[in-house]
């Protein structure tokens, strides 16, 4: 099987999608890149490379915009609602600050309001997260945040296979997806087939399996926590590693049934504590499963703080190896 | 300009139909029957009429908070709009959206719209989507001179203009911004030319006179179906009621709602020129009058008869498909 990047998975379910559906469009700040210039229109496909080459192939339906996330939020809505399959670029996930509105009181909520006679199929995507020293405004996760709004459903790849087949569904869905794509891993890469596929939203992924702790991570903290799982079980402890890959809707049932086997629950992410998912995860356990556990639960996350720019900052706050090892052995002394 | 009979007998009906919904809503309004947040169009009737006229229903609009008018007017049933406003589950909405949020897409209404200024850039994705398709289609967003000071309806316009969508933005100035005079809350003097400058051409008309409203909506209209990208209808017109239902209007001069209905109403215009011109007799239009009454008092009736919701309906809607999928 071909090995991918993550970028390139997504490029291509993307151009796939495009090439199935006539419906289907891009839209975005330079998601075609150097429209209206003297240079070459098309070349730059988005900051990260992920619509590259959509515009030289579907020049009418690879459509740059202004700097104005409201509209492109707006716009993809609105082109939803009477019938197309936008697929909306925000640069970073942060300006869903700029474009709040759109995303939770018009997409998220037209199909309710308006008693199940709409349906809105927009996807926006958003790069994700942080470490890139990329500071405040741009390395956020947010996801966590958008979770908690009826209405929208939220995805959080955390490798390349997953990505392209998530962005197939997403695509496909015909309810608004918020597509959250966590940067560090866009040049990590996968076995990714040519071929077409998609992976049902609200299923878990079970990265690792194992006896003694679940662990549970999103997005970019699931190769982390694998890393760290791995080493362990030279140690002789055995995790299970659960990667919900969509947090709306959440599979419950295999967070819930993977405690109730090992007792022992660790959530990992990157995104500060207060009503996060770790906090989401920990009180749905402590609701469903509370006999089951042998030891308190253990949230890893990033401290209540905004992402610093330095470095050496930035790898005291995101959650990192020791700190995941550690919650994980807190679990079982 | 010559207007077939056929429109002109509709376009009186439908502003004495939204003028006896909104002044029927009030009264419930006023005595109990109707719950939460209501804003009314009364006034105004001519601004969306005059706009709906040229209009099929594949065309969008999308509304305001002061909504009823353009949906009324744009085709939504009455009937199924009263039982919305009433709560029912029988509404046009299942009694999910009420006042602020009657909607009907297959007639092409994207919904009246509870945040200012958060219709332009959905009108906008309509619009892309008719110049994506290439099927001539338009898109309509009706702001008020509130709305026009949003950051949303600024990136909308721009964005219209950039994508050469076909987007009608149509301004109404009721010259209140819930509380706040039009003097105060834009800050230039000439909202038309503020408009224009984003690259637009702007077509302005008196908001209290369907016929001019209908002819300025018209060239607007017709720019923007022939591929010239948008167009603006810049209309004024007082609303004879508050902000929203119990507003004690602090803010109108002496004499000023006295005004409004006796010199500026829309319906008196109407009546007034068709008299003048012939082509509709006062028997035609009082006969249009007593089925209109008759419309809003069974709708009424009929409001009140339906069907309540019930618990189990609270997380109905919220998605077309929420469990995992294979």
């Amino acid at each position: 099987m071909p090995e991918k990047t993550m970028r390139d998975a997504i490029n291509e379910a993307l151009h796939q999608a495009m090439e199935q559906d006539e419906s289907v469009f891009v839209i975005g700040e330079d998601v075609a890149g150097c429209s209206g210039s003297a240079g070459d229109v098309g070349a730059v496909g988005g900051v990260f490379g992920v619509t590259e080459g959509i515009y030289h192939r579907w020049p009418d339906r690879c459509i740059d915009t202004p700097i104005s996330e409201s509209a492109i939020v707006g716009a993809a809505a609105g082109a939803a609602l009477v019938g197309m399959r936008p697929v909306a670029e925000i640069m970073f996930a942060d300006f869903i600050g700029v474009c709040m509105d759109q995303i939770v009181n018009q997409m998220a909520k037209f199909r309710y309001m308006f008693g199940g006679k709409s349906r809105c199929p927009a996807v926006i995507r958003f790069s994700s997260g942080g470490g890139f020293s990329a500071a405040g405004q741009h390395s956020q996760a947010m996801y966590q945040v958008m979770t908690s709004f009826p209405g929208l459903k939220v995805v959080v790849p955390s490798n390349a296979y997953d990505a392209k087949g998530l962005m197939l569904t997403a695509i496909q869905d015909d309810d608004p997806v918020l597509f959250f794509e966590p940067k560090i891993l866009y040049q990590e890469t996968a076995d990714v087939p040519d071929e077409m596929y998609t992976i049902p939203f609200g299923e878990a992924n079970f990265v690792r399996e194992g006896d003694d702790v679940t662990v549970v991570a999103f997005g970019q903290m699931v190769p982390k926590a694998a890393a760290v799982i791995d080493a362990l079980a030279e140690e002789g402890i055995s995790c299970d590693l659960i990667d919900p890959r969509t947090t709306s809707p959440l599979d419950e049932n295999a967070i819930l049934e993977s405690v109730e086997a090992t007792g022992r629950l660790v959530i990992v992410d990157e995104a500060p504590p207060r009503c996060g998912l770790t906090a989401d995860i920990a009180g749905l356990a402590a609701d469903r499963a509370f006999s089951s556990l042998k030891a308190p639960i253990k949230q890893v996350c990033a401290p209540h703080s905004p992402t610093p720019f330095s470095p050496e900052l930035e790898a005291a706050y995101l959650p990192d190896a020791d700190k995941i090892t550690a919650a994980i052995k807190a679990t079982l002394a | 300009m010559s207007i077939p009979k056929e429109t002109l007998l509709h376009a009186y009906r439908t502003m004495k139909t939204i003028r006896e919904f909104e002044e029927r809503v009030n009264a419930e309004i006023m005595n109990g029957q109707i719950p939460g947040f209501t804003h009314l169009y009364t006034g105004q009737e001519a601004n969306a009429v005059g706009v709906c006229a040229h209009l099929d229903e594949s065309d969008t609009i999308i509304s305001t908070h002061r909504g009823h008018g353009h949906c009324i007017a744009k085709g939504a049933e009455v009937s199924g709009m009263m039982k919305e406003l009433f709560g029912s589950s029988e509404g046009l909405c299942k009694g999910k959206g009420g006042s602020m949020h009657v909607a009907d897409i297959d007639k092409g209404i994207l919904g009246a719209n509870g945040i200012v200024a958060g219709g332009p850039p959905i009108s906008v994705g309509s619009a892309l989507a008719a110049k994506i398709r290439k099927n001539g289609k338009v898109a309509v967003s009706f702001s008020g001179d509130g709305s026009v000071n949003q950051g949303t309806c600024f990136e909308a316009m721009n964005m219209a203009v950039v994508l050469q969508a076909p987007a009608i933005f149509v301004i109404e100035n009721n010259y209140y911004s819930e509380h706040t005079s039009i003097n105060y809350a834009v800050g230039c003097d000439d909202l038309k030319a503020r408009t224009e400058a984003f690259g637009f051409p702007v077509f302005v008309a008196d908001g209290a006179d369907f016929f001019a409203v209908y002819e300025a909506a018209g060239k607007a209209i017709a720019h923007a179906r022939a591929g010239n990208g948008p167009a603006g209808v810049f209309a004024e017109q007082g609303r004879y009621h508050g902000h929203f239902v119990g507003d004690p209007q602090a803010y109108r001069a002496e004499g000023e709602l006295e005004d409004l209905r006796e010199n500026h109403c829309p319906l008196k215009i109407f009546r007034a020129k068709m008299a003048e011109s012939g082509e509709l007799s006062d028997a035609e239009l009082d006969a249009i009058d007593a089925e209109v009454m008759a419309e809003i008092e069974q709708s009424v009736t009929d409001a009140k008869a339906a069907a309540r919701p019930t618990a189990d309906q609270v997380t109905e809607d919220v998605y077309i498909q929420y469990t995992a999928t294979a």
